[in-house]
């Protein structure tokens, strides 16, 4: 007889490493970008504002162990600043990318149960809305909302609804098809108790798969329109906005203010998309064998 | 028969594209007529303190923007409707007339950046799929959602850092050299300013195509017949040729028609970037710059340029796949 624990302890001595199947390894990934992402933006959040305090005597410092993002021409710490400015551009992502989830949510809800002629209507918002470039449509909101936080918010939340207002409005479609559907309406449940007592549960993972997978077009859009000059204000450390005064001291060599700051970014969104997919992965059994 | 088909088809896409367009239009005006910039001080901008109250009246009289807003908007959807979208503040021109001198810039721009883009992601996704499970398809696929997530002018920013600053190969910015007369640019000169923000949208837009390829090649590989194809022994770039190529070709080509929507927000952020004197750049002017019909004017031009691509897309579909020319539905 073969001892399969004994085996079993040979060979745990030569991978100290445990070693995960495919759901806990998910779960570990999910876990580190939550710690991650979190302290990145707390941290941004509790730093004071003395580091970025004008400072002349460390004026355009190339990043060091002091200063490991460098210093920009006002002797502000870059490493502050972009922590600060992604806390912010991640605020208004989420804030807009969660208003655009419910507006998506409520929308393929009312499309899908409310009848035809409201199929109809939302079908034709949905093209209306993306008919014109998300860019051109935020410069319209944001100049009609004469520039400011809100205009950018507003802006996000009201042109990124579409493309999730259809993967919800797909899904109750097909749901509405469903066995217990049928019985439940065969019993003279009216359309409105069926839709919120046995579509709306099943949406709730769909949603905040998509609202994750919203947000990081949220956030980089976000920061590209304050790079453009519209919305928020220069005083604040926004990553739009450090980027676009960055462009005017890159002829003098300065190529740390804009490597770094849109290197952050772009860790911090990729992050959240990893953690979106992941999620996915997570909480949809079809995704998860692909 | 098939030519009754298209054109059927045609007009009713017409027809929703015409609906489309009137909604458009009367959102974009609501919108910016609750706008609290005031036209007349955009438009005089800083001589404001030299004009009196009765000359603003004036102004606002011969624009006609002292009446209702619903007298306003039947006023200019007519002009609009007769092909007259008046006149731009900031370049003192007919909006018609900018919009189309910047989109020649931008058109070339951009018609690179769409060739390039297309041929690159189908190659990668390519790549991807017939390598599927090695690390060339696990880092084809990596790049891709990481482009993804990436800022389009943070690129720009890198790139001329490194080509234009550092190296010192690529001018650093516009169009054209400065203090040249516009007959005088060469085609060289003009084609060297192009090249980086093209490469920029180039190097962005590969991700969808790829990804969607590599997706719709594994599909085809997966196959009874390309199974069958296997077992009497053909395989690499032969099978490809005959039994995968034709299958993909299609949906990459339709779907890089319907990009032409992130493509052109692409442009602006690009042209802004490199200061190249596109349609992108003239946006973001009009819209900074309050120049109201410049941007309502870009506004209808941008939708009309996405329905185009759409309209492509449906109808190279409806010519072009057999399965759809012969009647039945996919």
């Amino acid at each position: 007889m073969i001892n399969i624990d004994a085996l079993r302890e040979k060979r745990s001595l030569g991978f100290r490493l445990p070693r995960f199947n495919r759901r806990q390894q998910t779960l570990i990934t999910i876990l580190l970008m939550i710690i991650f992402l979190s302290s990145v933006i707390v941290g941004g959040a509790l730093l004071g504002n003395e580091r970025i305090a004008t400072n002349f005597e460390t004026k355009n410092l190339s990043p060091s162990l002091k200063h490991p993002f460098g210093t920009d021409w006002l002797g502000r710490d870059m490493l502050t600043r972009t922590l600060k400015g992604i806390t912010l551009s991640m605020g208004v992502g989420m804030l807009a990318a969660t208003v655009s989830a419910f507006i998506a949510l409520i929308l393929g809800l009312l499309a899908a149960t409310m009848g035809k002629w409201a199929d109809t209507v939302v079908t034709w918002l949905v093209d209306l809305f993306l008919s014109v470039p998300h860019l051109v449509a935020l410069i319209l909101i944001a100049f009609a909302l004469g520039g400011g936080m809100k205009g950018v918010i507003i802006g996000v939340a009201f042109t990124h609804w579409p493309s999730l207002t259809r993967v919800i409005r797909a899904e109750v479609l097909q749901l509405r098809s469903a066995e217990f559907i049928q019985v439940s309406k065969k019993m003279g449940k009216s359309r409105w108790w069926i839709a919120v007592k046995h579509i709306l549960p099943h949406l709730i993972p769909q949603f905040f798969i998509g609202l994750m997978l919203l947000f990081p077009h949220a956030v980089l859009h976000e920061a590209s329109i304050t790079f453009l000059g519209f919305g928020l204000s220069p005083h604040q450390p926004a990553i739009g906005i450090i980027l676009s005064e960055s462009m005017r001291y890159l002829s003098t060599g300065m190529w740390w203010l804009a490597f770094f700051p849109g290197l952050s970014l772009l860790i911090m969104v990729r992050a959240f998309d990893i953690l979106g997919d992941h999620l996915h992965m997570l909480m949809d059994p079809h995704h998860a064998h692909n | 028969m098939r030519l009754r088909k298209i054109t059927l088809f045609m007009i009713k896409k017409g027809t929703r594209i015409a609906t489309l367009l009137v909604a458009l239009c009367l959102l974009s005006f609501l919108l910016i007529s609750y706008s609290p910039i005031d036209p007349v001080q955009a438009y005089v901008g800083a001589d404001m303190m030299r004009v009196g109250p009765e000359q603003r009246e004036k102004i606002a009289e011969h624009w006609g923007i002292n009446k209702p807003p619903v007298e306003q908007f039947l006023r200019w959807a007519g002009a609009v409707f007769r092909g007259d979208l008046g006149t731009s503040m900031i370049y003192r021109r007919p909006v018609i007339e900018v919009i189309k001198e910047r989109f020649l810039g931008s058109l070339a721009l951009m018609g690179a950046a769409w060739l390039f883009s297309g041929m690159i992601g189908f190659i990668l996704g390519i790549t991807a799929a017939m390598k599927q499970g090695t690390w060339v398809d696990r880092a084809i696929k990596w790049y891709c959602l990481t482009l993804a997530s990436t800022p389009t002018f943070w690129v720009g920013l890198l790139l001329l850092i490194i080509f234009a600053v550092w190296l010192g190969w690529f001018p650093v910015g516009l169009g054209v050299p400065i203090g040249i007369l516009a007959q005088d640019v060469t085609l060289g000169s003009y084609i060297k300013h192009l090249i980086l923000p093209a490469f920029t949208l180039s190097i962005l837009g590969v991700a969808n195509v790829a990804l969607h390829t590599r997706q719709k090649l594994l599909e085809v590989l997966s196959s009874d017949y390309v199974l069958f194809a296997r077992a009497r022994g053909e395989q690499g770039f032969l099978l490809l040729w005959r039994h995968g190529l034709r299958n993909i070709a299609l949906p990459a080509i339709t779907l890089q028609f319907t990009s032409f929507s992130e493509l052109f927000g692409g442009a602006v952020l690009a042209e802004q970037v490199f200061s190249y004197p596109g349609l992108g750049q003239t946006t973001v002017q009009a819209g900074l710059r309050g120049d109201v019909p410049l941007l309502l004017g870009i506004v209808i031009f941008s939708a009309l340029f996405v329905f185009t691509g759409n309209l492509m897309a449906d109808l190279i579909y409806q010519i072009i796949d057999p399965r759809i020319r012969q009647g039945g539905a996919v």
